[in-house]
């Protein structure tokens, strides 16, 4: 790859403390994403998904959250060293954050226009009047019709793909080099999701910004992703090209996940029609099984699984860490 | 938005009814003959008879409240049984220390309490976060006039800084009025104060549990900009309710520090009024108390407009 990753995150441990014991969320992640690129990370609730992104953002609530070890490079620079005002003139600027939730991540007595400006204003030291009009500038931008009236309108007054376009006008306005997406269609109905993901596509070939966007969707994952990080229990345990995965999926969890998925094309599952699942349930943060965490779960598993396995790379750009996954 | 002034404000006139109906039937409940009562202990049965004439209390109930609604609509409070001056003239002529004490109380209190409340639920669970809340629970636990005779015998007594008790008019200058109304209004003010301070945490603590204030943060905004804007905005509702209620705290703590620190005011008015069984006094002050008490949680319902879009009346 000629690129030199613009976020690199290696060997992220981020844990936290509660009342059953410390809750390793997120245990030696490493990723990256280049420039222009897209990386889609995927897994269940409580895989570490958003404890990584906020982690690079040094958002993780502490207490009881606290990054124990590792680095986040943006452009080679250790983020995880800066102190919080060096933090702050990050978060936002070069790095912006889009959130699951347009109902609640906009706050609802300030206008919309004034929650762009005030990011603009911060960042790029604008005078009031130009941070205003740079606001409306970005509503135009995320296709927001009539934006003068809406920037003077408050969040209550937006429907939620429109907030969602609000969030992402917000996150996009000092045109941050990397973007986290956070679940960002996942509250939205099918339609606007699809609008949410083309306007972000759109936004990412004019300005070239890398974007992280986490999901549990594996088809938002195929239609936006480049390449993507499969995490389970705090771990990343398979990535790959997008379409690699799709083709040849190496990790258990990942063939799981995709047989799980319910397709218009192909009958489902055994004769009756079900849709197969994976059975048994993600194991606590706290009281992890040994060696692999899927093992419990994993319809291959056999005494080896008992020792953690290491991420092995099997084809170009496709590590897996499954003692079975060569077979 | 005139409308809804006048809308809220119409709707104000049932609650000072009932108020009135209460008032006036305060006179009629209470043991033994009015007339008898208002005559005094050393009135002879013919004097009794007399006033009871001359007050039109020999005619039906309903007859004599309509009559003295009439009256108060007119601004007339009645006359003092003791003095025999205007009701009205009396309150006008006390009003001044109250409202200089209820004001400087509530605006020492705000200044204080707001502050303290938002730091606290900023560090909460830390020692400054324990400090705030136990000095506010201590605070909470004192009467007002024990506060006030503490503060009289170390700061005016033993380091003779402040004025022991009295009043001076604003008109007198600024100086000697604030260095007489201190001690007043700190003693008044400390239990608002840990009222306040304890609502304006908990409110805090919940906002700044909000997916919003997350993307404030995310948005590189600084701790105090996260806090006030983002935060205390938000928090902005209940903690003004609180200011609102806390109103009914001040009316009955003003009577306090004000025999207290002998003010003329309002309160030691009441009292008096109280020790005579001047009742024609005793039902325009709370009239004119409860006028006020509902008038200022008009203002408080009012601003809610201008503190979240949401709310439209």
């Amino acid at each position: 790859m000629t690129d030199s990753p613009v976020l690199q995150i290696e060997d992220l441990r981020t844990q936290f403390l509660t009342h059953g014991g410390i809750a390793k969320a997120v245990d030696g992640v490493s990723y990256h994403v280049n420039r222009g690129e897209t990386l889609g990370v995927v897994g269940e609730s409580g895989c570490g998904k958003s404890v990584t992104a906020l982690s690079v953002m040094r958002l993780v609530p502490d207490p009881p959250g606290r990054i124990v070890s590792g680095r986040v490079l943006l452009h080679g620079q250790d983020l995880l060293e800066l102190d919080e005002a060096a933090m702050r003139r990050v978060r936002g600027n070069r790095i912006g954050m889009i959130f699951q939730e347009p109902m609640t991540s906009l706050n609802p007595v300030l206008t919309v226009g004034r929650q762009i400006e005030e990011v603009v204003a911060l960042h790029q030291n604008l005078p009031a009047r130009q941070a205003a009009e740079r606001a409306v500038e970005m509503l135009r931008l995320v296709q927001i019709p009539e934006p003068q009236r809406r920037a003077r309108e408050y969040p209550h007054q937006l429907s939620g793909g429109m907030r969602q376009r609000v969030m992402i006008a917000m996150a996009l306005s000092c045109n941050p080099e990397v973007l986290i997406a956070d679940e960002p269609t996942t509250a939205l109905d099918v339609t606007i999701q699809a609008q949410i993901l083309e306007l972000i596509r759109e936004i990412q070939q004019r300005t070239g910004t890398a974007i992280v966007l986490i999901t549990h969707d594996l088809g938002v994952i195929a239609e936006t992703a480049d390449r993507v990080v499969v995490m389970y229990a705090g771990k990343k345990v398979e990535e790959a090209p997008v379409t690699a995965l799709f083709d040849a999926p190496l990790h258990p969890y990942t063939r799981g996940l995709m047989v799980s998925m319910p397709r218009l094309d192909s009958p489902l599952g055994p004769e009756r029609g079900e849709l197969p699942e994976i059975p048994g349930m993600v194991p606590s943060l706290s009281a992890l099984p040994e060696g692999c965490r899927f093992a419990p779960r994993c319809p291959l598993a056999v005494q080896q699984c008992r020792e953690e396995p290491p991420l092995i790379e099997y084809a170009p750009g496709h590590v897996a860490a499954c003692w079975r996954a060569g077979e | 938005m005139l409308r809804i002034v006048l809308r809220r404000l119409g709707a104000t006139i049932p609650v000072m009814l009932v108020v009135a109906v209460v008032v006036f039937l305060m006179l009629h409940l209470s043991a033994g003959d009015p007339a008898a009562i208002i005559a005094g202990d050393n009135a002879t049965e013919e004097d009794i008879a007399l006033l009871r004439k001359s007050l039109g209390l020999d005619r039906p109930l309903a007859e004599q409240f309509v009559q003295w609604i009439w009256q108060l609509a007119q601004g007339d409070l009645g006359v003092s049984i003791f003095n025999r001056v205007p009701v009205a003239t009396m309150i006008a002529q006390r009003m001044e220390p109250t409202i200089a004490l209820t004001v400087l109380t509530m605006t020492l209190a705000v200044s204080l309490a707001v502050p303290l409340g938002v730091l606290a639920a900023w560090r909460v669970g830390t020692w400054v976060d324990h400090t705030i809340m136990a000095l506010a629970v201590a605070a909470f636990s004192c009467p007002v006039f024990l506060i006030g005779y503490a503060l009289v015998q170390q700061f005016a007594r033993t380091w003779k800084v402040l004025p022991v008790q009295g009043y001076t008019p604003l008109s007198e200058g600024l100086v000697p009025f604030l260095l007489h109304l201190a001690l007043p209004a700190i003693s008044l003010g400390l239990i608002y104060t840990a009222l306040l301070a304890r609502m304006t945490r908990s409110t805090m603590l919940e906002v700044l549990g909000e997916d919003y204030i997350r993307t404030a943060r995310a948005k590189g905004l600084g701790v105090r900009q996260v806090l006030l804007q983002h935060g205390l905005r938000n928090a902005a509702v209940p903690i003004v309710t609180t200011i609102g209620l806390g109103i009914a705290l001040l009316i009955g703590g003003v009577v306090v520090a004000e025999s207290v620190f002998a003010i003329p005011g309002i309160g030691r008015l009441t009292v008096e009024a109280l020790q005579q069984r001047d009742y024609p006094v005793i039902q325009g002050v709370i009239l004119v108390s409860s006028l006020a008490y509902v008038l200022v949680n008009l203002l408080i319902d009012l601003s809610y407009l201008l503190l979240d879009p949401r709310i439209r009346y």
